[in-house]
């Protein structure tokens, strides 16, 4: 069973790509759901609320002793959650990715955009729509950190050990590419549990 | 970009504001306040809708220093309204490069027939609706999200009760009409036949679907997301009570903790008075701002 963070933002969109992709999903609004759960989405959202909301709840430690073993997908304010330097203190970020990220980097709602962008997963091209809404830009990635696509020279997909950021929202075009790549692929989330 | 492309980027700002509380906001000071309590985006305009009640005048779209101001303070989207129909002042925000502009029954009307042809604009527009029809000539326009209208400036849930109900019943009608039905359905509510195909189909709206309009308790928040809102706005609730910012933190609880009761309890609990509110009875026919529009 994989969880999706339902705190705020467009957690029921990752839903249904999980579904589609034949995956028994469940909405996890309290740290102590995170037991019954082999995988994790941080969705888009906007990142001061559900920072806010997750501190509230008391959700950070719980979800970093939940990424040493299992992984988590974070899309956009996902990402922005899960790196470990931010240039804005409104936001308590997890930590998990070492990147730097800047938030609303693109500007404002009038410089949101959707584009093609070219992404190498297990050695194979695929060209996937990338919608870029009020989106982040990742500005330093660590040495651990691999950069799996660019787009115009700005690292939009990042992957350090079992989890992965994106900075574009697949879940809003009906892309099931990275959703699988990371729980099915990469992690051999079994679709039955 | 060509038009669809564009469209979808719009509907996805809508996406993205789901689960959360839209609120409204006079000052610089309050968008901060509401961005601390958890906002997921503030509604900028000089008067809350209680205050257009209560002080009249023409409302008209909010003074483009004070959104600058708000647009410098807070990092969450800034949104703003215009007159039905006021495509000028629609120019004006969008040049503002304001994140949402809502073509807003709380403002004065400029223009008794006609909306704004909100295609034409890179910013997403979000309007008012009192049934399915309303909502799909909106949408039928160019509008990326669509709110129930109730009635502003009341604090009274009830009209935006019955919105959301009609909305929510008049999709669900047309679910089990046939083909050959579609068609008087869509002369009837006066919607644009290809929506009424699409929504016959899907069962829902094709873009998200919010509350607003009385909205002044974390119960109010939770019977709207219940009734099927996807996000609240909260107009005059908020900083027409006492405590605007526990409030304000208590409505964004409940809007994620909504199903679950025993979380309403502790968020509902120790807050000061709410806004007074007003009977419907109270307010004349023809002094409703959900009359405004068509």
């Amino acid at each position: 069973m994989i969880g999706v963070l339902a705190l705020q933002g467009d957690y029921s969109k990752h839903i249904e790509i999980l579904q589609m992709l034949n995956f028994k999903t469940m909405e996890i609004r309290y740290p102590k759901e995170l037991s019954l759960i082999e995988g994790l989405v941080i969705p888009g959202g906007e990142s001061t609320t559900i920072s806010d909301l997750m501190a509230r709840s008391n959700f950070h430690s719980p979800i970093k002793t939940f990424a040493k073993k299992k992984p988590i997908l974070g899309t956009c304010a996902g990402l922005i959650m899960m790196s470990k330097n931010l240039s804005d203190d409104r936001i308590k970020s997890l930590d998990i990715l070492d990147i730097s990220v800047d938030r609303n980097a693109y500007g404002r709602q009038i410089d949101s955009f959707i584009d093609q962008i070219e992404v190498s997963l297990n050695g194979k091209q695929n060209n996937v729509l990338a919608p870029f809404i009020r989106a982040p830009k990742i500005n330093k990635v660590g040495k651990n950190v691999k950069i799996l696509s660019y787009y115009k020279n700005e690292p939009v997909v990042v992957k350090q050990g079992h989890h992965l950021g994106l900075a574009f929202h697949p879940e809003l075009v009906n892309t099931t590419l990275f959703h699988k790549y990371i729980f099915s692929e990469q992690f051999e989330i079994s679709h039955a549990t | 970009m060509d038009k669809n492309r564009s469209f979808e980027i719009k509907v996805g700002l809508a996406e993205m504001l789901k689960g959360g509380v839209i609120m409204d906001v006079m000052n610089a000071d309050q968008a901060k306040i509401a961005e601390d309590a958890g906002a997921v985006a503030v509604m900028a305009l000089e008067r809350i809708p209680a205050l257009i009640r209560k002080e009249g005048g023409i409302a008209r779209a909010s003074d483009p220093q004070m959104i600058k101001d708000i647009q410098s303070t807070v990092s969450i989207p800034v949104m703003a309204k215009v007159r039905i129909g006021h495509f000028a002042e629609a120019q004006i925000l969008e040049a503002l490069e304001v994140d949402f502009i809502d073509e807003s029954e709380v403002l004065t009307p400029a223009d008794e027939h006609n909306h704004i042809w909100k295609h034409d604009y890179n910013v997403p527009f979000v309007c008012g609706c009192r049934n399915l029809g309303e909502a799909l000539r909106r949408i039928g326009e160019g509008a990326a999200l669509i709110r129930t209208k109730g009635e502003a400036g009341s604090g009274n849930i009830v009209e935006a009760v019955r919105h959301m109900r009609q909305v929510q019943s008049d999709m669900k009608k047309l679910t089990i009409m046939n083909q050959d039905e579609l068609m008087a359905a869509s002369k009837n509510m006066g919607a644009p036949f290809e929506l009424v195909q699409q929504v016959a189909n899907s069962g829902k709206l094709p873009v998200p679907n919010f509350a607003a309009g009385g909205i002044a308790t974390p119960a109010d928040a939770s019977l709207m997301m219940q009734l099927g809102a996807e996000t609240v706005f909260v107009g005059s609730g908020i900083f027409m009570s006492d405590d605007p910012s526990p409030r304000a933190k208590a409505i964004v609880d409940s809007v994620t903790y909504y199903k679950d009761s025993k979380k309403m309890v502790d968020v509902s609990m120790g807050l000061d008075s709410a806004m007074k509110g007003i009977d419907m009875s109270e307010i004349p026919e023809g002094e409703r701002l959900q009359e405004r529009g068509w």
